[in-house]
Formats: structure tokens, sequence, C-alpha cells
């Protein structure tokens, strides 16, 4: 099908997105029996299972194109070897799900009703992608993720306009966000021969797009729009990280890598 | 021999509907509409299938239970299953039968011709008021939202509508 540098581009660009939904539902799982109540539980357990499936197929096509075992990519790779964006990665606030977890909901919904309008946007590109088995997943994934913006939009609205505590935390949770939003929206060092070989549109122009639909949710519930997103801790595309990386990756593969000749 | 390959096929079409989705014993992975095309060549066959929600974690159980009950098909030395995404899995791929199946499970069919974006009916798969509302549209299960009928008071579940984009 492509030039081998064709080929490279399309291996970054694919575990792009694979790492930022299994980080992202990785941090997800870490609230299951502590989100605000139960129903919300069940909820976001949900989404979290279906991103870890968008995170597998992903993973599949990386497999099918010779990078290794879908399961021994997700579990036996070293954090720098990852291209999630920082953001995804971060801890969802002090203290451990084991140890007293004291996670910010505000943190969690802004991150990932943010994420959730950017995956929207690349899915809506990705399903004209010109590498088909990519364009094929992202058909599917769509109609999973529709739900998913639903829910994250929900909450979104409804916290910044609420109480005065709310609004207060939901701003704070929005410019900590913001301070690293910049490195969700980046395609990386390839990305224009990404854009070259017609895999996925430009990052500008997803950007602008990302950009004017979170200015018009602004707009509509009063919020002030800062502008462009930073990239403060780092790009993850270039596998910078933070050691919430390394931390996180040892927990979920604690039990892989103690025999991945075993099925799990 | 084509009329022979064909009879294959349509044996191990009949065989695959024993196969049960593991989470809602009532329900046939034919009757979900999961089962895109069964392949004979010689005695090999190849089954595409389509996975509903793609983090289902009953996809696995769900291969080897395919691969097994076609195997066990008179003339059929090795199965082989492969899911695909085209055409996507679509909630009115499921057959009048399987809709049927899914309300003795306590669960309410998606509506036939549902499109994206729009608002959906949901009738209460015991006493078949509309009177019902939505608890969560998230469930146990990947494919279920949770809802409560106002009329016979009884919680139930429903099938997530899905449809092309």
């Amino acid at each position: 099908m492509t030039t081998p540098s064709e080929k490279g581009a399309l291996i970054e660009l694919l575990y792009q997105l694979a790492d930022d939904d299994f980080i992202l539902a990785y941090r997800g799982s870490e609230w299951l029996g502590l989100a605000p109540h139960i129903e919300e539980d069940v909820a976001f357990s949900s989404i979290n299972q279906d991103m870890m499936g968008h995170a597998n197929l992903y993973y599949r096509l990386l497999e099918q194109l010779g990078e290794g075992k879908a399961d021994e990519i997700a579990h036996l790779r070293a954090p720098s070897k990852f291209r999630n964006a920082v953001l995804l990665e971060e801890v969802n606030g002090p203290g451990t799900y084991l140890e007293k977890p004291d996670y910010d909901w505000a943190f969690a919904v802004v991150r990932n009703y943010f994420y959730s309008v950017h995956k929207q946007i690349r899915l809506d590109s990705l399903r004209h992608s010109d590498f088909e088995p990519l364009a094929e997943a992202a058909r599917k994934i769509m109609t999973e993720q529709y739900y998913h913006l639903m829910h994250w939009e929900l909450w979104f609205k409804q916290l910044v306009t609420s109480t005065d505590e709310a609004k207060s935390r939901m701003n704070a949770a929005i410019e900590k966000v913001w301070r690293d939003f910049g490195g969700v929206l980046t395609l990386g060092p390839a990305y224009a021969e990404m854009v070259k070989a017609n895999f996925i549109d430009d990052e500008n122009v997803l950007k602008q797009r990302w950009m004017k639909r979170i200015e018009a949710v602004f707009n509509e519930t009063g919020l002030p729009f800062s502008g462009e997103p930073r990239m403060e801790r780092g790009n993850g595309r270039k596998g910078e990280h933070t050691p919430d990386l390394t931390q996180a990756l040892a927990t979920l593969s604690e039990v892989y890598a103690t025999n991945p000749q075993t099925g799990w | 021999m084509a009329d022979n390959i064909k009879t294959l096929e349509q044996i191990v079409w009949s065989a695959l509907s024993h196969v049960k989705d593991p989470e809602m014993a009532t329900v046939s992975i034919l009757d979900l509409g999961m089962v895109e095309t069964v392949k004979a060549n010689g005695t090999a066959v190849k089954i595409t299938v389509l996975p509903t929600f793609s983090g289902c974690p009953a996809l696995n159980i769900i291969e080897r239970d395919i691969k097994q009950a076609a195997e066990k098909v008179e003339g059929v030395t090795e199965a082989h299953v492969e899911f695909v995404f085209t055409p996507p899995w679509t909630t009115d791929r499921i057959t009048l039968e399987g809709r049927e199946r899914l309300k003795e499970f306590g669960i309410a069919p998606p509506p036939a011709n549902h499109v994206m974006g729009e608002p959906w009916e949901i009738d209460c798969p015991y006493c078949g008021s509309a009177y019902v509302t939505m608890e969560n549209i998230f469930g146990p299960t990947a494919c279920r939202s949770i809802l409560y009928c106002r009329s016979c008071k009884n919680p139930f579940e429903a099938m997530k509508p899905v449809a092309n984009l």
C-alpha cells in the first residue's frame, strides 16, 4: 500500500489513538466505586470499558502492521514508547484508589468532556481515512462515542451553570486542563506525513474545529474563552511523559507482566 | 459439488442458532444479526461476525462458541471466526424473533429504524406501556440502558439503539 515513511506515520498515528483511549480509560477505571453516585458509577465504568475496546481495536491494527501482539503492545512497552497526550495520564487527584482517594470530579468531567469533543472531531476525520481498516474502525467507534459525548456534555453544562462552589471548582479544572490540552490536539512530529498520506486531516483544521465547538459551549454557558490551549508539560506524541504514566503502567500491567505467556 | 458446499454452509448457519449471547441466554447471535457470512472451502469454514460493542467482553466467548458449534457440524474439519466492521453492526439487524426473545429476557428491543441524534421511544417489555423513564443511558453491559416503568412499576433494561452515523 504505502511507502516506508507513510507506514511509519500510520503507526505513529495508531499509537496516539490507541494510547489516548487506553490511558484515559485506565484513569477512569480508577474511579470505580468512587463516582458521585451509583448511576454515575455504572455509566462511567461502561464508558471506560468501551474506551478500552477502542484502544484494543487500534492495537489490533498495529498488530496487523507487524508491531507485535495487541496485549504485549498494551502491557509491555516502556513509558517512553507511549504516544498519549500528557494530560490524559495525569492522576485523578491526591491519593490512590486503594488509599485515601481524594479525586477531583470537576477535573474528571472537564478532561473527559474536552477529550470527548476532540475524539468526535478526530473520528469524523478518520472515517474518511485513506487507510481503510482505520476508517472502518472509526465508523464503529463513533456509534459508541456518540453516547460518551452526550454524557460528558450533560455533566459539563450542568456543573458550570450550577452552584457557586460547582462553578469555582469547574473553573479551576478548566484552567488546569487548558494548560495541557494542546498536547491532545497535536499529531506530533510525523503529522505532515500523516496528512499527506490522507490518513487524517491537518492538525490545525482539527484544532480549529475543537476550539470553535468549545467556544460555542463556553458562550452558551457564560464561561470566558481564553484562546488556544497550551502544552506546558511536554509532548506525549514525542514520548515525553510524566512519572504519572510510569505509575499507571506499573499498576495496570502488574499482573500481565508476571507471566506474559499466560492467557489472562 | 457447488450444491454440496452450499448445503454445508446452510447447515453451519443453522448450527449457529444454538450459539447464545452469554449475557442474554435466550438470544442467539443469529437473532442479534451478528453473523455476516459463512463460507466453506472444502471442509474448512470461515465465519465473519460483526461485533456489537467493541469493548464487549462476551466477544471472546462468542468467538469460541461459534468455532465449537461450527466444528461440531459433520463435514467441517476446521472453523475460523473473523470479526469485521464492514458493514457495521447496527441494532436494525436484530431479527423480529430476536426482538421477541429480548423482551422475554426483560430487555426492551431498540427501535428498528433509529436515526442517531433523534429521540427514541422505548416500551416496557413487561406491560408494553410507553410511560417509562430513563434512569441511566448506560447499564450493566455496554449495550444496555436502565429504565423504569411508571405503569407496572418494574425496573427494566433496554438495548441502546446503534445506527450508522
